[in-house]
């Protein structure tokens, strides 16, 4: 992979004090993580906006905000509210467009030693794949993540994560636009999420990445009026943990691609929870905003189980969820 | 500008009114940095129900690195960080955002309305602490009763300000609404300061206008993250949505959008 991986990924092994550590690398296609911990999109900005909170070069992967062809003021507020264990967002995808995002915000991220995935999104194919030839071969780009999940644009964005034959049009267009390795992010409000995922397996995806928000509603019942000004908007935290769970396991068994979890994130115990259940990597999203230190501690305790449990590398305990007596 | 994620242990508690707190909690790293109008995001439980951060101004600064945050019990948050008890730690992020800018010239003007007066005492202690003469500037504060003015409006006045109060139930000062006392005032100011409920400054802003006065407000919004990632804390600006963890809490209001008329 050419455009993306940095060198200085090599002499890191995910152990820098103690070499005896358990080895939390993993692969998503060609793209090599020092830990399987990656900032959700949406919820680490241009990953900036937390330097002074989080050790940057100890993630294991950031994805930054979702990025579309033009600029996109996002939605009116109100935007978010609290729900029990969870938020609402509607955010509307508020972004500063690809160019200003490829002269604005990657210089300062190429410069971490951390992978750089960008999530793109689009209103048709063409979007699409426009963004992501803009995007392969810009330096610092590791990997591209195709949002075709976004529950918060009225335009085209439904239908690209609903119905299968689109979600393989998108995947296929970015796919032949872009060298980058090419995670395809699912929507969690469809039916059935295997067909989905198998529709972008066939396409040319390298990963999937589960769940994005569940599209949900809160009302305020002395106004009698829905507390978003988009009425509805996407639902995440630690209340939509179980469900998310419950996909990247149907989807892990189906097809032969990566999965990355995500959805309520906060602990270790959580990402384990994920990795038993056959995801390779996750995604931590709506903890970064209460708290900014999940991350780092869920690499902690990554470590902290293996060495427990005798094992010696995160990789072996991918899927090994026991089902049944024996 | 830094933040931090700091855990702080609370070592002051004062019940001020029935639903009102002032807590103080060591944070020598925030202290260190704050400015008058900046926040600090509070976790208030380590369980998941409050789930985001709350959004507390920075209501006073001490020289040995204590910061307080005064409050009034809204909801569950709130209400569980009224019962935090001596000792307790309590996960702060901050400070955050960007703080009053403080004047060139005299004399200026502090309204406070409700748990808006938090803010200002800090902001009233800075600009002292610049050893102007605050001799000629006033402290207008706005409560529903006396007992949520005080001690508060004793602290303004130990500094030197003039203070004027107005309550709903005319309990002390003037019975009715802050922005009825500035008529008289607000000729003599160079620049307003104005933190309260939004209804409350919208008329303090137009009044300004009129005047002519220089205006500085501090908003409230919903946030969930309080650094610039989310992205959830728009409001109507001038020239577009702005954020007010990041590009606030404080504008000056001439850059905001207001439903004056
Ligand atoms: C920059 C800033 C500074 C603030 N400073 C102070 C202060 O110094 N003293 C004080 O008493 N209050 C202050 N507030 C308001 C304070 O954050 C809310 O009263 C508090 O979050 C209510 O939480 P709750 O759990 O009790 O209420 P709930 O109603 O249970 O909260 C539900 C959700 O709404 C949010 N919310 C509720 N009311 C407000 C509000 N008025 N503003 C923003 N979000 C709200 C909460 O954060 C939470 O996410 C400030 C708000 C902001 C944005
Ligand atoms: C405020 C907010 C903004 C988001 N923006 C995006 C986005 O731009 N692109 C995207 O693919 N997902 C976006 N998401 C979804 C998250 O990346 C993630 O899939 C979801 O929040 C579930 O994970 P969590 O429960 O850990 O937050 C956003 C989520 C939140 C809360
Ligand atoms: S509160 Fe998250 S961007 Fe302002």
């Amino acid at each position: 992979m050419e455009s993306g991986m940095r060198e200085s990924y090599g002499e890191d092994t995910g152990c820098p004090e103690n070499c005896n550590a358990p080895d939390l690398r993993v692969q998503i296609g060609s793209l090599a993580l020092r830990n399987p911990v990656m900032t959700a999109s949406g919820t680490f900005g241009y990953a900036r906006e937390f330097e002074n909170l989080v050790d940057l070069d100890q993630l294991g992967g950031i994805i930054v905000k979702g990025i579309s062809l033009q600029p996109k003021p996002g939605n009116p507020p109100p935007r978010i509210v609290e729900t029990s264990c969870g938020m609402l967002n509607a955010i509307g995808l508020e972004n500063v467009g690809v160019d200003r995002f490829i002269s604005g915000k990657m210089p300062y991220l190429r410069k971490l030693s951390t992978p750089v995935v960008v999530n793109i999104l689009g209103d048709s194919v063409e979007e699409y794949s426009e963004i992501a030839r803009k995007l392969d071969g810009v330096e610092g780009v590791a990997a591209l993540e195709v949002n075709i999940s976004c529950p918060n644009v009225k335009k085209g964005g439904v239908a690209f994560g609903t119905v299968p034959e689109m979600a393989a049009r998108v995947t296929e267009a970015v796919r032949q636009a872009s060298q980058l390795p090419l995670i395809v992010k699912l929507s969690p409000n469809v039916t059935d999420i295997v067909l989905m995922a198998k529709a972008v397996e066939g396409a040319g995806a390298d990963a999937v990445s589960l769940i994005n928000t569940l599209i949900g509603m809160a009302i305020d019942p002395v106004s009698r009026r829905p507390k978003l000004a988009n009425v509805i908007g996407g639902l995440s935290g630690p209340a939509i943990k179980p469900v998310a769970l419950r996909m990247v396991w149907q989807v892990a068994q189906a097809i032969s691609l990566p999965v990355i979890g995500i959805g309520g994130i906060t602990t270790a115990n959580d990402a384990l929870e994920f990795f038993l259940a056959g995801a390779t990597a996750v995604q931590v999203g709506t903890a970064n905003f209460y708290d900014p230190s999940s991350t780092g501690n869920i690499v902690q305790g990554l470590k902290g189980y293996l060495q427990e449990q005798g094992e010696d590398r995160l990789v072996d305990i991918i899927g090994t969820l026991k089902i049944g007596t024996d | 500008m830094s933040e931090f994620q700091q855990k702080c242990s609370l070592v002051g508690r004062d019940r001020l009114a029935d639903d009102v707190y002032r807590l103080t909690l060591q944070a020598p790293r925030i202290a260190a940095h704050a400015q008058p109008g900046q926040f600090v995001m509070v976790r208030v439980s380590d369980g998941l129900d409050p789930l985001l951060r709350r959004p507390f101004s920075i209501h006073r600064v001490f020289a040995n690195g204590d910061i307080s945050l005064l409050f009034k019990i809204i909801g569950k948050g709130t209400e569980m960080l009224a019962h935090c008890c001596l000792g307790d730690e309590l996960d702060l992020v901050g400070p955050l955002g960007n703080g009053f800018v403080l004047p060139d010239e005299g004399p200026v003007c502090l309204i406070g309305g409700g748990m808006g007066i938090a803010p200002l005492l800090f902001l009233a202690e800075q600009l002292h602490m610049t050893g102007r003469e605050t001799g000629n500037d006033y402290v207008l504060l706005g409560a529903r009763t006396q007992d949520e003015l005080t001690p508060l409006d004793e602290e303004f006045a130990a500094l030197g300000y003039t203070v004027q109060r107005a309550t709903d139930d005319g309990s002390i000062g003037h019975k009715g609404f802050i922005p009825d006392l500035l008529d008289f005032i607000l000729p003599e100011m160079t620049q307003v300061y104005t933190c309260g409920p939004h209804l409350m400054m919208e008329n303090v802003v137009r009044q300004c206008r009129q005047a002519e006065v220089k205006c500085q407000v501090s908003l409230e919004t919903h946030m969930a993250c309080g650094i610039g990632a989310c992205l959830g804390c728009t409001v109507n600006g001038k020239r577009g949505l702005v954020h007010v963890c990041k590009q606030g809490p404080v504008f000056k209001a001439e850059n905001l959008e207001w439903s004056l008329e």
